[in-house]
């Protein structure tokens, strides 16, 4: 059964997932510890991915594949033709620096997915990722979210601009469709709905 | 105060059903502690040594009686009888049953309330001066404008989940008295040389185990892009605060380590897209916000009252409670009062239900059915004519609410430290209370005249400890309880961070040690020299030697 929820025109449904997650071999290098525990969340800009990591990464050799960032730049040339024929998206970090795929990438819209990895759920910087890319840089295809991802981030995430949510395995993404809408009048202005209540409805009558 | 329209409501009732349902799912076990955790906390609930604690939110501490009367009833029915108003003009209940905490929201909603994050990592409630609307020195009143924020702020998508919680103040006052310097963000509004309603913004400030003042970013902003600017400064935090490490998330960790000109950069850069967008507060929304802080029905009243002459004249304890308790108003004929909740002996900041009903009808009979909350924990009745303060006193005495201490030694700002809060190191409570009994004698604490006194159980600082003219501290040392002293903070457009004046006390010491710290003010005053101007004269060394004078004896 999938777990993943696509918007379409704001309907949301369980969708078969048509792409295959390219994911990085693990990496030699020691993660970085506090106090004997393993750093909880990473630096925004911190490099992760080791040039070895990158090279051993396994591409399958056919279908549709999002691709960490960090092989998406490096291993442009391999990837060319199937990039041209639309098979191929790229999936973030929240750590990982927005910039550096649009300094690679100038029209985003050749990507025909751009998911974002939130590796706990606490970890609100995906909801500006989703931000910056509907609003600054254009992004108009299918933005998704994966990882640590659970009912009761939904909603916000839908107002960033995401429409295709990976729920975590462990849960229901049946059960989750409902927080989808949570609450029907936003306050404030955001991607999915750019005017405040102010600018929505006359409030003094 | 601003009066819910359909809308408003709607949000709160769907944050009701949200969350009923989220307590729902996490009893079902088909949430976990952890996942349950970051839900409960931005809707206010923590979970404490001996109950749930529930923080309940009143928006740049504005009330009504009805909603002080629910608050009254809320606290009889679901706890002891009694709730905390804290430095953050919130109400806190310390008693609550986790499966009861739906069942309160709901009525919180009924009476327009809501404890929508009061806690958690997102913007929290907006504060402002207590006596904003009313106060002589005012330039701009700036409810509306905390009002439009506190919307902007709920649910906002993009800042659901900070790396750490983020506090906005908003003042508009010349003397500031919203601590706008030790905020994430302070808000102060002023009017611009072209008569227009403009902003100096300040960011980087906190209290808490870094205590830092804030920061100018910008000297002047339209009011229109409150909002968009605001987004600007989060944006450029939530994208880059440090998440590896608590205890340096918040943005004036990120403020210091980029210095504030490249900080300043990088939003004003972030700043360039945002300018103009459809968050751009508009004269519409600005006039109807407005309309529910218009001024109030005053009557046209001589400056004078022959009746309340007398009895200040006739009634020394009268006189005493007009001294410290009673403020200017702009309004010819009128005054603010002061409620203490600081009455000698008890937790400062309590009210029990009775206390909160007493307050409630002293509000619909003489101060327009609205009271506030001080962010030193004191309660506010805004507007009362001088004819009625004899009135209002005898009544408030009767309820305890009289203690004639306000700005005094006595008026502590305390958090609820080691009884009730699981984050604390040491008690707070038993130490503001003995300090309390320490000084229990109304002639010597009008002496020793204005002083702040705060007390934190630890270094998150809700006592806001590091701008007390004294703070303390409570530390933990292998296990037992310590407070370290501080002299010198303040707040204000003055304000500064106090000095640690040596190695710290248990709490029996605590009364003498302050004991001494006064003496030596005492002997060393000028005429009219208040506390804080003496320790800023002298320094921290005579105060330090006369405190630790025995034990260097006895080394």
């Amino acid at each position: 059964m999938s777990n993943l929820i696509q918007l379409n025109q704001g309907i949301a449904n369980i969708a078969t997932d048509a792409w295959t997650l390219v994911q990085l071999p693990a990496s030699q290098v020691e993660e970085r510890k506090q106090a004997g525990k393993v750093v909880l969340f990473k630096l925004t800009g911190e490099n992760t991915v080791t040039n070895e990591q990158i090279a051993t990464t396994a591409i399958p050799a056919t279908g549709k594949i999002i691709v960490p960032l960090s092989v998406f730049i490096t291993r442009k040339n391999e990837l060319a033709s199937r990039i041209q024929q639309g098979e191929v998206g790229v999936w973030l970090a929240t750590h990982e620096v927005l910039e550096h795929l649009v300094k690679d990438q100038p029209d985003l819209n050749t990507l025909p997915i751009i998911a974002i990895h939130v590796e706990r759920f606490a970890d609100g910087r995906i909801f500006s990722l989703g931000t910056l890319l509907r609003t600054r840089y254009g992004y108009k295809n299918e933005l998704r979210a994966f990882g640590d991802v659970l009912r009761d981030q939904l909603y916000f995430l839908k107002r960033s601009g995401f429409t295709s949510f990976q729920i975590r395995a462990d849960r229901s993404a049946q059960d989750a469709i409902a927080s989808l809408n949570d609450f029907s009048v936003p306050y404030q202005g955001a991607v999915d709905e750019p005017r405040p209540v102010f600018q929505r409805y006359n409030r003094t009558a | 105060m601003y009066k819910y329209d359909a809308i408003d409501q709607r949000i709160v009732d769907e944050r009701v059903a949200q969350y009923r349902d989220q307590t729902r799912r996490f009893l079902a076990g088909e949430l976990s502690e952890d996942e349950f955790r970051p839900l409960r906390l931005q809707n206010g609930l923590y979970i404490q040594r001996h109950a749930p604690m529930l923080r309940i939110a009143v928006p740049y501490g504005m009330l009504s009686s009805r909603q002080l009367r629910k608050l009254g009833d809320i606290a009889k029915k679901h706890d002891k009888g009694y709730g905390h108003f804290s430095t953050r003009q919130n109400l806190q209940l310390n008693w609550p049953k986790l499966e009861d905490t739906p069942e309160i929201l709901a009525e919180l909603a009924s009476v327009e309330m809501h404890a929508i994050q009061t806690s958690g990592n997102c913007i929290r409630n907006i504060t402002t001066d207590q006596f904003a609307g009313i106060a002589p020195d005012e330039v701009i009143d700036p409810r509306a404008m905390a009002e439009i924020m506190r919307q902007w702020s709920t649910f906002h998508p993009e800042f659901a989940l900070l790396p750490r919680k983020f506090k906005i103040a908003v003042s508009g006052t010349k003397h500031d008295r919203a601590v706008v310097q030790a905020h994430d963000i302070g808000l102060e509004f002023y009017t611009d040389a072209q008569g227009k309603m403009a902003i100096k913004v300040w960011v980087g400030g906190g209290l808490g185990r870094t205590p830092i003042l804030g920061s100018v970013i910008r000297e002047h902003l339209e009011w229109q892009h409150a909002l968009t600017y605001c987004e600007a400064i989060i944006r450029v935090y939530n994208l880059h605060g440090r998440r590896d490490n608590m205890y340096k998330a918040r943005i004036k960790i990120l403020v210091k380590a980029l210095g504030i000109d490249e900080f300043r950069n990088q939003v004003e850069t972030e700043w360039a897209h945002l300018q103009g967008s459809l968050n751009t507060i508009t004269e519409t929304e600005l006039k109807r916000v407005g309309q529910h802080f218009e001024t109030m029905p005053y009557e046209t009243l001589p400056s004078h009252d022959a009746s309340f002459d007398m009895a200040v004249a006739s009634n020394p304890a009268f006189a005493a409670w007009v001294k410290r308790c009673v403020h200017p108003h702009k309004q010819a004929g009128y005054r603010a009062v002061t409620l203490s909740l600081k009455p000698h002996g008890k937790a400062p900041g309590d009210a029990t239900s009775e206390q909160m009903w007493t307050v409630a009808e002293l509000a619909e009979q003489y101060s327009f059915g609205e009271l506030r909350v001080s962010h030193e924990q004191n309660l506010i009745l805004a507007d009362v004519k001088l004819s009625d303060l004899h009135a209002v006193w005898e009544k408030a005495r009767a309820a305890g609410l009289a203690t004639p201490n306000i700005g005094l030694l006595t008026d502590i700002v305390c958090c609820p430290g080691g009884d009730f809060c699981s984050l604390a190191n040491a008690k707070s409570i038993p130490i503001a209370e003995a300090i309390q009994m320490q000084f229990d004698n109304l002639d010597y604490l009008h002496d020793i005249g204005d002083i702040e006194l705060n007390v934190s159980g630890c270094m998150n600082g809700c006592g806001h400890h590091s701008v007390g003219h004294i703070g303390i501290l409570g530390v933990d040392k292998d296990g037992s309880e310590w407070y370290q002293v501080s002299i010198g903070g303040k707040q204000g457009n003055d304000a500064s961070l106090g000095t640690v004046i040596g190695p710290s006390f248990s709490a029996d010491e605590m009364p003498e040690v302050i004991q001494k710290l006064i003496d030596v003010y005492i002997k060393e005053r000028t005429p009219e020299e208040r506390f804080i101007d003496t320790v800023r004269r002298l320094g921290v060394a005579p105060f330090k030697a006369n405190v630790y004078a025995k034990e260097e004896i006895a080394a």
